[in-house]
């Protein structure tokens, strides 16, 4: 029996855009186990609810991350509606589901770069962060910020995106579209792209479910379950199909992002079509009294956010639970068994988002 | 096959022009609603210190004594909040990021003079006016009295 030892992977690792740590039990070259430690870049914002009130906190929640801000802060700003009352206006609706679709383009955009990097393929890194340029030059064109857009307050938006701004995007969208699909075919026809994914990191439906998978990772096994089907915000007017592959491997979850990539565009193109007019934000007063949960799909897979008030100016708890917290089980689990060349595409894979996980 | 799919978008990135720029050289062309940095309007700021109440990081100071208006720009988020509760729209936001330094620097703006003057003459208004007022109801006051004793 070969001897074992143990290699540790992070917090610094190439692949690696924030710290996460796991040891990996060795055999030879064979992975036996892997134990994950997190807490390196732990802030504390959730304990922050006692100092700022509650419409400031829409600030600090936009903050947990910077690839997932805009979810976040929608995430709040939805449960705090909810224990108002407050009737959002259609118009504010259809705007941040528009936003909210940019942000999973840019997301999924940020991670193919990644996914390529880690593999080795440096101009499709480069490539896909181009395109991933686009998105940003329009969000700062129509929120003002290219990463914390500051734009969702309890009961709206705060800035209203003129119609011709939209359709323009919509028309940029297409050029966006088209140069996806030339960098989806270097994805998922490249012999050699294949080599490194397929058949790594196989996780099957039912060790998916056990384990409390959420997002692509989930769909990518075959458990077609997406947050924005419970229609939250107008997705119950739009016309999408969950994307789902019932392979498991890393290549089934690059394949399900590339395809939310194309939805993401089919939505927002929808939103644009169907976008009502009106007001963009309603009146609010007095302060939040109850408890609400909110669940909502970010680009990395579901997301809840729990507020607790009472009455106050200052909310008693605010409770987040990320996708990627969901989905570092399954990271253990399809780590186990497989080589030590394979440890940083599997890493990549699950989307790992860090400063969500530990806030 | 694999190879050839990614080729024609590298042949095509080697003839045509990048895709940056070349920044210090060329100057960057901001978006029209860019969040850069807070300015004020010394000439028409009346100090109310609203937007030092709305400030999420309490990165702005407004010293009524002293006229002047303070920003910490290190601890300012460009969350807009200040520039859209100003009542007096003095407050607006700059597309210019907020420049670099090597310690963490608080800006102070004084009033402008002409601001100051009309801050004044208000003040002396509203004083005339409410001594007027108190003068009044004083008279008021002994008149009631004069009725009653009679």
């Amino acid at each position: 029996m070969a001897t074992r030892s143990v290699v540790p992977f992070g917090p610094q690792h190439p692949v690696l855009p924030e710290p996460i740590h796991i040891d990996l039990v060795l055999e030879d070259e064979k992975v036996i186990e892997a134990i994950p430690s997190i807490g390196f870049i732990h802030r504390g914002l959730e304990k922050l609810v006692e100092k700022k009130d509650f419409q400031e906190m829409v600030y600090v929640a936009e903050r947990i991350c910077g690839i997932c801000s805009f979810g976040h802060g929608y995430g709040y700003v939805d449960a705090i509606e909810h224990i108002m009352s407050i009737e959002v206006p259609e118009r504010a609706k259809y705007l941040r589901m528009i936003l909210f679709e940019l942000s999973r383009l840019h997301s999924h955009l940020l991670w193919l770069g990644l996914l390529a990097d880690a593999f080795g393929f440096e101009s499709l890194f480069m490539d896909t962060w181009r395109i991933r340029e686009g998105i940003l030059d329009m969000f700062e064109e129509s929120t003002g910020g290219r990463v914390i857009f500051s734009i969702n307050k309890v009961g709206g938006v705060r800035r209203d995106i003129p119609d011709e701004m939209l359709k323009r995007f919509v028309k940029k969208l297409d050029e966006i579209e088209s140069e996806v699909g030339v960098a989806a075919r270097a994805f998922l026809e490249d012999s050699a792209v294949k080599t490194r994914l397929c058949g790594i990191g196989k996780l099957t439906a039912r060790e998916a479910e056990e384990l409390g998978c959420c997002g692509p990772m989930l769909r990518a096994s075959g458990i077609r379950r997406d947050t924005r089907k419970l229609g939250y915000l107008a997705y119950d007017d739009i016309d999408f199909d969950i994307i789902a592959s019932d392979v498991g491997d890393s290549y089934a979850r690059t394949e399900v992002r590339l395809g939310e990539i194309f939805q993401s565009i089919d939505i927002i193109r929808q939103a644009v079509s169907k976008l009502p007019g009106g007001e963009t934000e309603a009146p609010v007063k007095g302060f939040p009294d109850g408890e609400y949960m909110t669940r909502i799909e970010q680009p990395r897979g579901e997301a809840c956010y729990y507020v607790k008030a009472n009455g106050k100016k200052f909310i008693q708890r605010m409770r987040v639970r990320t996708p990627t917290f969901a989905n570092i089980p399954a990271l253990t689990k399809i780590l186990q068994g497989c080589d030590m060349a394979d440890v940083p595409i599997m890493v990549v894979t699950i989307d790992p988002c860090i400063s969500c996980t530990e806030r | 096959m694999g190879a050839i799919n990614f080729t024609g978008r590298v042949l095509k990135n080697l003839f045509s022009k990048p895709v940056t720029t070349k920044y210090p050289f060329e100057p960057h062309v901001f978006k029209e609603r860019t969040r850069g940095h807070v300015e004020n309007d010394m000439d028409v700021c009346v100090l109310c210190g609203l937007c030092q109440m709305k400030c999420p990081t309490g990165a702005i100071t407004v010293d009524k004594k002293e006229q002047t208006w303070e920003i910490r720009p290190f601890s300012c988020i460009q969350c807009r909040s200040c520039v859209d509760q100003c009542p007096k729209k003095s407050l607006s936001m700059a597309q210019e990021y907020q420049e670099p330094g090597s310690e963490k620097l608080t800006k102070t703006f004084p009033l402008s003079d002409a601001q100051k003057e009309r801050l004044a003459e208000q003040a002396r208004i509203a004083a005339e006016k409410a001594a007027a007022a108190k003068a009044a109801a004083e008279a008021k006051k002994k008149a009631e009295a004069e009725i009653k004793s009679e």
